[in-house]
């Protein structure tokens, strides 16, 4: 898959003309290796997670809290941000605003800069992806490395992320293995030569090439899965240990994480350690989680607090639950859309049913491609189901699709259907005529409407309507 | 204005009217059973167990000749100890120990054999030790680099779930949360052991 056929935007710079979600699913489905990819991993993870949540006897009232927490959260903000902020300051750390991705990207720039730096490695991060910082940053001359390993199978292979988690989720093992074998070379220590597809030792691949790197470094970028507003700590959890490699060894850390991944306190994190990692990777606990507060261990520590329109999703009623996500990805993996269609037709970091919501909530429906995404979901409730913060993503689908710019065929007859249905006698005085016009209804319509009929019987028209005939005998009675 | 004052503003014109809501905390909390009570050892050594670590369960007075076994079957020779570790444990060991004071330099940490070191804590019911920073832990990077790690825990530090975890850490220390070796499911949505940590995570219970 090329970047042109898919034209994945950056959130901050939305797709190209044209494009529609409908249209690239259409291109992605023809892709029958891709089908069957997704297939196999998002088959592979449902099991797993079922397995580790049904083995909780108390799920349901986790996410209950999960949900009733986050939802206190962004009722207070504004008290809880300017309470972390105090906290990360007490603790030797720099607290920096960026209300856009731009100007996240300039404090970023000039953070590393100030270091006198021109390499960084990153810890995976949606935030970070979302403002386009890489490229950013390597327009001022600093060259970001990633490193987890789908990110860096994503990098490597000049190619765009398809999932929250596992960004490379639509390459498999032998794809991933050509990627390495070929690029390697041109971003640091080569793939060894006789490199096999087995899992293994692409894993081990992936460690001799970041190894040195690792060591070497000044200045790691991270997100962050949750602060703790009372206390000013920082989590990250993963599974590699390139995030501890990124958070630990380096002389300066810069943390880019939005404003709503806030928690208020310390022990809220009971809630949020059980519902992650279960949810997401389907593992009771994932391999490695770090908590840090402030400057630790010596280290020179930023945080960047990112608005870049969650202020807006706040702002909107039924739409701010969405803030309430924890990038899990549990409802990509159950999707029957995702998992034909894949992460790259919806054209935003953000694939997947929460994408479908959050990607037009955060830059509205300008576009073609964002006022389709709202119509990529068949409503089924099954991500709404294993959503671990309990986000109703079939209603807010529904609700995006009633603001969005309809057809003006669909607009016209819903205008004509308005003005029947608004007045008694005007119904009535059409279904008469309905009856008497009847064996004239064609079995298909014609034109673009057969598109309806291709798949539908047309119901047949009664003779007479329900009120006539109620009339007509006084309800039987005659 | 500035955007701290910016981003502010937004939230409190966003969330003006908006009802607040209560936490219902009806899921299991912090368990009645004590740290160490029967049955959670057999728990936490059957979860980490999941996890492809190596997993013993030995008495205090067995601990010497288990880590000696266990080194020399690497084999590890030059092993990072941080102060703290219980000096009795290392015993019958035949290791090159290497201290952390002066700290160490990253290629010289990536060139030691492994690390031993205790916890801050134990979680039974996900498989996971806790490390502080704490006597006989060291700092994060201490247990990240090195290939090879080995973790004593002592029985009567196993909790039984995350609420008795979170209530008895102190978010002020660095924390780090091991279960089981490094590992990756970026490859097909499957686990696979072995990526930038530890390759390999032996754990001793101490009962």
């Amino acid at each position: 898959m090329s970047r042109t056929f898919l034209g994945m935007p950056g959130i901050a710079s939305p797709g190209k003309s044209g494009q529609t979600f409908p249209g690239n699913a259409a291109r992605a489905v023809q892709n029958s290796q891709l089908r069957f990819n997704l297939r196999k991993a998002t088959r592979t993870i449902r099991a797993r997670r079922a397995s580790v949540v049904n083995e909780l006897p108390d799920w349901a009232e986790l996410r209950q809290a999960g949900k009733a927490i986050k939802d206190h959260t962004l009722r207070n903000l504004d008290t809880y941000l300017i309470q972390l902020e105090e906290a990360v300051t007490k603790a030797g750390g720099h607290v920096h605003w960026a209300a856009d991705a731009d100007e996240a990207n300039r404090i970023v720039a000039g953070l590393v800069k100030a270091t006198g730096e021109t390499e960084v490695v990153k810890v995976k991060s949606m935030a970070t992806q979302e403002i386009g910082l890489n490229e950013a940053l390597l327009e001022e001359g600093i060259t970001a490395y990633e490193t987890d390993l789908a990110e860096l199978i994503v990098q490597l292979g000049d190619d765009w992320p398809s999932h929250i988690l596992v960004p490379a989720i639509h390459r498999n093992r032998s794809e991933i293995r050509e990627i390495f074998a070929d690029n390697m070379s041109g971003w640091g220590r080569p793939a060894p030569d006789d490199l096999t597809d087995d899992p293994a030792a692409l894993a081990e691949a992936a460690r001799l090439h970041l190894r040195e790197r690792f060591l070497a470094s000044k200045v790691a970028i991270s997100g962050a899965n949750f602060m703790i507003a009372e206390t000013g700590t920082l989590v990250v959890l993963e599974s590699e240990g390139n995030g501890r490699m990124c958070l630990t060894l380096p002389e300066t850390l810069i943390s880019v994480v939005g404003i709503e991944k806030l928690l208020p306190t310390w022990r809220d994190l009971e809630v949020f350690l059980q519902l992650l990692p279960r949810s997401s990777t389907g593992e009771r606990m994932n391999p490695y989680t770090s908590m840090w507060t402030g400057a630790t261990e010596g280290q020179d520590f930023h945080l960047v607090l990112l608005d870049n329109g969650r202020t807006g999703v706040l702002a909107d009623e039924v739409g701010r639950q969405a803030l309430r996500c924890i990038r899990c990805s549990a409802c990509l993996n159950v999707c029957p859309v995702y998992e034909r269609a894949g992460g790259h037709a919806y054209g935003s970091v953000y694939p997947g049913p929460i994408g479908a919501i959050l990607t037009p909530l955060l830059r509205g429906m300008e576009t073609e491609l964002d006022r389709s995404l709202p119509y990529a979901s068949s409503l089924c409730g099954a991500c709404y189901e294993v959503c671990p913060v309990a986000i109703d993503i079939p209603s807010v689908l529904v609700e995006l699709r009633a603001r969005a710019r309809h057809p003006w065929t669909e607009r016209a007859g819903m205008a004509a259907a308005g003005w029947v249905f608004n007045r008694s006698g005007r119904l009535a005085r059409l279904q008469r005529i309905g009856g008497q016009m009847r064996t004239m209804v064609p079995k298909r319509l014609p034109g673009p409407l057969s598109g309806w009929t291709d798949t539908r019987d047309l119901p047949r028209v009664p003779k007479e309507s329900f009120r006539d005939w109620w009339n007509r005998t006084d309800g039987g009675s005659r | 204005m500035s955007s701290r004052d910016l981003i502010l503003a937004r939230v409190r014109a966003a969330v003006a009217g908006v009802p607040d809501v209560e936490v219902p905390r009806a899921y299991r909390g912090t368990a009645s059973a004590a740290a160490g009570a029967e049955g959670l050892v057999e728990l936490f050594a059957e979860r980490v167990r999941d996890y492809k670590a190596v997993v013993h369960v030995v008495a205090e007075p067995e601990v010497p000749a288990l880590v000696a076994r266990s080194v020399a079957e690497r084999p590890a020779r030059r092993l990072a100890v941080p102060g703290g570790f219980p000096a009795s444990w290392l015993e019958q060991s035949e290791i090159d120990q290497v201290t952390d004071e002066p700290r160490l330099g990253a290629a010289d940490l990536d060139a030691v054999d492994g690390v031993l070191t205790t916890c801050a804590l134990a979680i039974a019911e996900t498989g996971t030790i806790v490390l502080d920073a704490g006597p006989g832990q060291g700092r994060r990077a201490l247990t990240l680099v090195p290939d090879y790690h080995l973790c004593l825990v002592r029985a009567d530090q196993i909790v039984a779930g995350v609420p008795d975890a979170v209530a008895r850490l102190d978010p002020v220390r660095p924390l780090t949360w091991i279960s089981g070796p490094s590992a990756t499911s970026d490859i097909e949505l499957n686990r696979v052991e072995g990526v930038h940590g530890p390759r390999t995570l032996e754990v001793v219970i101490v009962v």
